[in-house]
């Protein structure tokens, strides 16, 4: 064990833990009594039927299998598959999420340059910024009458203000020697902005559309929840309704991973535009 | 006076005090610096060296006076005055070479990307970076690579007035000494027009055709123009051996440690210049007694 790299170490270990993991998990949940065993009284009952109960791993496992073998079936209302589902919620993700960007970024451009802007705008995001997405809902409902785009609202709202305020922030907090720069270079308002002060606060930017997409991905599910139809918030919903818990489970290991994929898209971006002083 | 390639007149800057009242970092300050000319200017800190030098740049207003260059009123900042920041003010995200380019293609807008790149690279050989280094980023850089880079931009763009803010004041002085013969390698190839700040006598010595001396803020003055009597080219080991070098030095010396301070906060007259000094030593017979003081020479402009 001492030979192998830290990396290599870490790794095993991390497979270590999932196998014992998943072994106590799998030993922890009691066996169905079989039919056979069962006496007339019990079976009359209804005893013999299969009692809800946590899944073992096995079983989640065996769902995965399934579903991710046919991830784009399309059975009706209540039956699609993972993939299509999923799909629907990285759509309504996206859209709200590339609005609140078209806004937040050059807004915040604006209240990260003239500190006016900055006075004049701060009381309204510090109001507006700490209400629950959620709360917009009913609201979104009744004036937009859509459920598909009162949820893209909701993602829009919630993911506007990380990145509307680390732009402003980023924006206000170039050099100002690196302003002085592009000032003797005689570069106009749009050049300086373009070559200078967003490469120099892009750092800054892209943490703040990190967090946004992050949150908007938590949100979405709890929307979804709401405004039913589509999307893995409602798919996750709707086998609780089923009692299916092992797709319940199956469904929330998907959506950890689709996050942990989005999040480590923007880190790819944040290392691109990073650079040292 | 009048005629000078760039005239300083009457410059005054004032700021609020933050009591209601005002500080006078400098008033009526007056000099001309003529075409071709290294000029450096020597002061203990707080006597407005940098605001001048911002003035100048046009990053800064003064309070009241003009800048006149090639006869034209100055305002705002211009491609025709270049700024080599103490901190070198480079983009941290461009590479040695972009960093360059980025302001060679602002100054030359109609030129090809292969022109720009090919008159990026030169100024760079210039000052020594060539080959791997012109590709890194600033951050990869030392201190002394990246001032070399700063130097490189400001040459490149070939401004007619060269403005260096201590662009040796963060290095060490063996870094410093090879920079410093790479500027005056790059200035006498190009006959540019150079300010420069500084707080090192003998970087002053070295470098300058002729060195304003301030006295102390507030209410700081230009008192004195010194001429560096040593021709040129010079070399950092042969100028300590000409007889004016050490006369020049003491009354620098002299002036910084002492003058600078008894004459500071007189009150200052309209329009005034600076006085003229001109040390030569070189007919004097050798082995007398070194001190400077009787031999000194006011010439009046």
């Amino acid at each position: 064990m001492g030979t192998l790299s830290e990396n290599k170490r870490a790794a095993l270990l991390s497979v270590l833990l999932l196998v014992v993991g998943c072994l106590i998990w799998e030993l922890s949940i009691p066996a169905q009594k079989a039919a056979g065993e069962l006496t007339e009284y019990e079976l009359l009952t209804g005893a013999g039927q299969p009692k809800a109960g946590v899944p073992p791993p096995s079983q989640v496992l065996a769902k995965a299998w399934e579903q991710l073998s046919n991830p784009f079936y399309d059975a009706g209302p209540n039956d699609k598959g993972i993939g299509i589902q999923i799909g629907y919620s990285i759509y309504r993700v996206l859209a709200g999420y590339l609005l609140a960007a078209l806004i937040a970024i050059p807004l915040g451009f604006l209240i990260g340059m003239s500190s006016v802007a900055y006075k004049a705008l701060n009381p309204f995001i510090q109001v507006l910024r700490p209400i629950s997405p959620l709360a917009w809902m009913p609201l979104a409902l009744f004036v937009i009458q859509d459920s598909e785009a009162s949820a893209i609202f909701v993602i829009f709202i919630c993911s506007i203000w990380p990145m509307l305020i680390n732009t402003a922030f980023g924006v206000a907090g170039v050099r100002e020697d690196w302003v002085n720069v592009a000032r003797t270079h005689e570069l106009g308002a749009l050049k300086t902005a373009f070559t200078v002060i967003l490469p120099a606060a892009a750092p800054t930017i892209v943490t703040g559309m990190r967090i946004s997409i992050g949150i908007a991905w938590l949100v979405i599910v709890a929307a979804e929840m709401l405004v039913g139809g589509t999307g893995i918030g409602y798919y996750v919903w709707n086998e609780w309704n089923n009692l299916d818990l092992t797709s319940v489970i199956f469904s929330i290991l998907m959506i950890g991973i689709v996050g942990m994929l989005l999040d480590s898209m923007f880190g790819l971006l944040q290392r691109t535009v990073a650079y040292t002083e | 006076m009048a005629t000078s390639f760039l005239s300083i007149e009457q410059l005054t800057q004032r700021y609020p005090d933050g009591k209601g009242g005002e500080f006078t970092v400098f008033e009526n300050a007056s000099f001309g610096i003529e075409k071709g000319e290294f000029v450096c200017i020597l002061g203990h800190s707080g006597c407005g060296k940098s605001t001048i030098m911002n003035i100048l740049a046009g990053l800064a207003e003064p309070t009241s006076g003009v800048v006149k260059m090639d006869g034209r009123h100055v305002s705002g900042p211009s491609l025709d005055r270049g700024v080599v920041f103490q901190n070198y003010s480079l983009l941290p995200w461009l590479t040695a070479l972009k960093n360059v380019t980025f302001g060679v293609s602002a100054r030359f807008p109609g030129w090809s990307k292969a022109k720009v790149i090919e008159h990026s690279t030169a100024f760079l050989a210039k000052v020594g970076l060539t080959g791997d280094a012109i590709h890194r980023k600033p951050s990869q850089l030392s201190g002394g690579m990246r001032q070399r880079v700063s130097i490189a931009r400001a040459f490149a763009n070939e401004p007619k007035l060269l403005l260096l803010d201590e662009p040796f004041g963060a290095l060490d002085a063996l870094t410093r000494g090879t920079i410093q013969d790479e500027l005056i390698k790059v200035w006498s190839d190009t006959d540019q027009t150079v300010f420069m700040i500084t707080h090192d006598i003998d970087e002053a010595i070295l470098l300058a055709d002729r060195i304003l001396l301030m006295t102390n803020g507030p209410m700081a003055q230009v008192a004195e123009s010194v001429e560096i009597t040593i021709p040129r080219p010079r070399v950092r080991n042969d100028i300590v051996e000409h007889p004016n070098y050490y006369a020049i030095r003491n009354h620098l010396v002299h002036f910084l440690a002492q003058r600078s301070a008894e004459l500071s906060g007189q009150e200052p007259t309209v329009n005034q210049h600076p006085k003229p000094v001109r040390i030569v030593m070189t007919e004097e017979p050798e082995g007398e007694d070194p001190e400077p003081a009787p031999r000194l020479r006011a010439v009046e402009g």
